[in-house]
């Protein structure tokens, strides 16, 4: 893609930013040149991260562990007593979703796995998406993939979603027309007002996000870009969303998991 | 929610320099914000942290409004003897916690 956009006035979502310049010539990163959002972030933002005793994300992992030993449910079982130890069962299972779902002949992703168990498993509720209990789960679950390569993608039967995913992607939307593209793979590395733009790989999902003050899953994140450009986010649990996830989590395959991250 | 990640080391040797870690979930709420509704949320922040060790208090904070959600405290004191460290905050709801961790100097 080849051109220059000049004076957007980017006021809405991305910290006031006015008059931006976004020059479009930049194509997406090759997998050598591939850099999660931690590389963008501040050295305090990393020894943040990498501390498991100052991120804050780890308050909702050790949330997370006591729900998932905690009776819940009409059948009154915990997570544990089908699943066991976590660190065996679930590890490397946050690294390779969304997955493929035969229930619904769609996609899936994490959240609303867990919130298959909860009904089926459990005979209880599911937790609201986004959710203090919900993230807190996601989390612990995904806390036992940290290190291990992404590895989302693989079955044959996601791939028409996925392209949909990249559809999403590449097409322009919002009151500034602007696609993730124009900003993710033609300008990462350059500043919209006081943030880097980095290059969108889901890594460290959910994440603690300072500007949140709290825990948030990607489709939050995906919410406050969609608002950045002013365009309608999708509703929380929407397809699109699972789509777009999947789309980025295969373009971030074999980048290692850092759940639960800390992002500015 | 989990209500506090406390880190302290096990062991120590008597006279050593020890870090101390303290990162609690609160949501240190300003008192300037308006929720949903146009009313102001009230003020709720931990107000005070105090650490002590062996009943000796080593460390002490007073916190405002300017202070982000789950703070996090880090400090350090000498290793003098074997014994309990304990943490105390107390919230503007006067909500009062507690934790501790015990530490064996040689
Ligand atoms: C106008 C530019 C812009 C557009 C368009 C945009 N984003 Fe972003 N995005 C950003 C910026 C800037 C950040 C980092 C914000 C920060 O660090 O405070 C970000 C962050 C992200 C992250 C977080 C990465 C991490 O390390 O956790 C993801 C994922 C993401 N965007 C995906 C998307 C998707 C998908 C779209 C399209 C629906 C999109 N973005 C559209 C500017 C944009
Ligand atoms: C009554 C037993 C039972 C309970 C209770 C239960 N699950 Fe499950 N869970 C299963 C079974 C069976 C599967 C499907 C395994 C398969 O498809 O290979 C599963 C699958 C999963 C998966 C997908 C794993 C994968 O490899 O994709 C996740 C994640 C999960 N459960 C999380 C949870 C959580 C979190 C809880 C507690 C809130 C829970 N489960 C409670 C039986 C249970």
């Amino acid at each position: 893609m080849r051109g220059v956009l000049k004076g957007f006035a980017l006021t809405a979502g991305f910290g006031g930013a006015l008059g931006i310049c976004i020059s479009l010539a930049i194509a997406q990163a090759p997998p050598s040149e591939r850099k999660s959002g931690f590389e963008f972030m501040s050295p305090e933002s990393q020894a943040t991260q990498q501390d498991d005793f100052s991120n804050p994300g780890m308050l909702w992992v050790a949330e997370g562990e006591a729900l998932w030993n905690a009776k819940a449910g009409a059948t009154g079982r915990s997570c544990a007593e089908c699943h066991g130890d976590a660190a065996v069962s679930m590890k490397g299972v946050a690294a390779r979703y969304p997955v493929f779902f035969a229930g619904s002949g769609r996609p899936i992703d994490l959240q609303s796995r867990i919130n298959v168990c909860r009904k089926t498993n459990q005979d209880t509720t599911p937790f609201p998406l986004e959710s203090r209990e919900l993230l807190a789960l996601s989390a612990f679950i995904g806390r036992q993939s940290r290190g291990m390569p992404i590895t989302t993608g693989e079955d044959k039967r996601l791939d028409p979603f996925r392209a949909r995913g990249q559809e999403l992607y590449e097409q322009r939307q919002g009151q500034l027309n602007f696609s993730c593209a124009n900003c993710h793979d033609n300008n990462w590395g350059r500043r919209l007002a006081s943030s880097v733009i980095p290059q969108s790989h889901p890594t460290g999902y959910p994440l603690y996000r300072l500007e949140w003050q709290g825990l948030g899953s990607l489709q939050r994140r995906l919410r406050n870009c969609m608002i950045g450009v002013r365009a309608e986010p999708y509703p929380y649990g929407s397809q699109e969303y699972v789509e777009l996830e999947l789309f980025l989590m295969t373009r971030a395959m074999g980048m290692p998991l850092e759940t639960p991250a800390v992002r500015p | 929610m989990a209500r506090a990640l406390i880190n302290v080391p096990a062991k120590a040797k008597r006279g050593d320099i020890i870090e101390i870690k303290a990162l609690i979930s609160h949501p240190m709420e300003t008192g300037y914000r308006t929720g949903t509704d146009g009313a102001l949320v009230p003020r709720d922040i931990i107000n005070r942290f105090i650490c002590t060790y062996n009943g000796e208090e080593i460390f002490s904070a007073d916190l405002f409004p300017a202070i982000a959600a789950n703070p996090f405290f880090s400090f350090t004191t000498t290793a003098t003897e074997s014994g309990r460290i304990a943490f105390r905050w107390i919230d503007d709801r006067g909500q009062a916690y507690l934790e501790t961790a015990e530490i064996a100097v040689e």
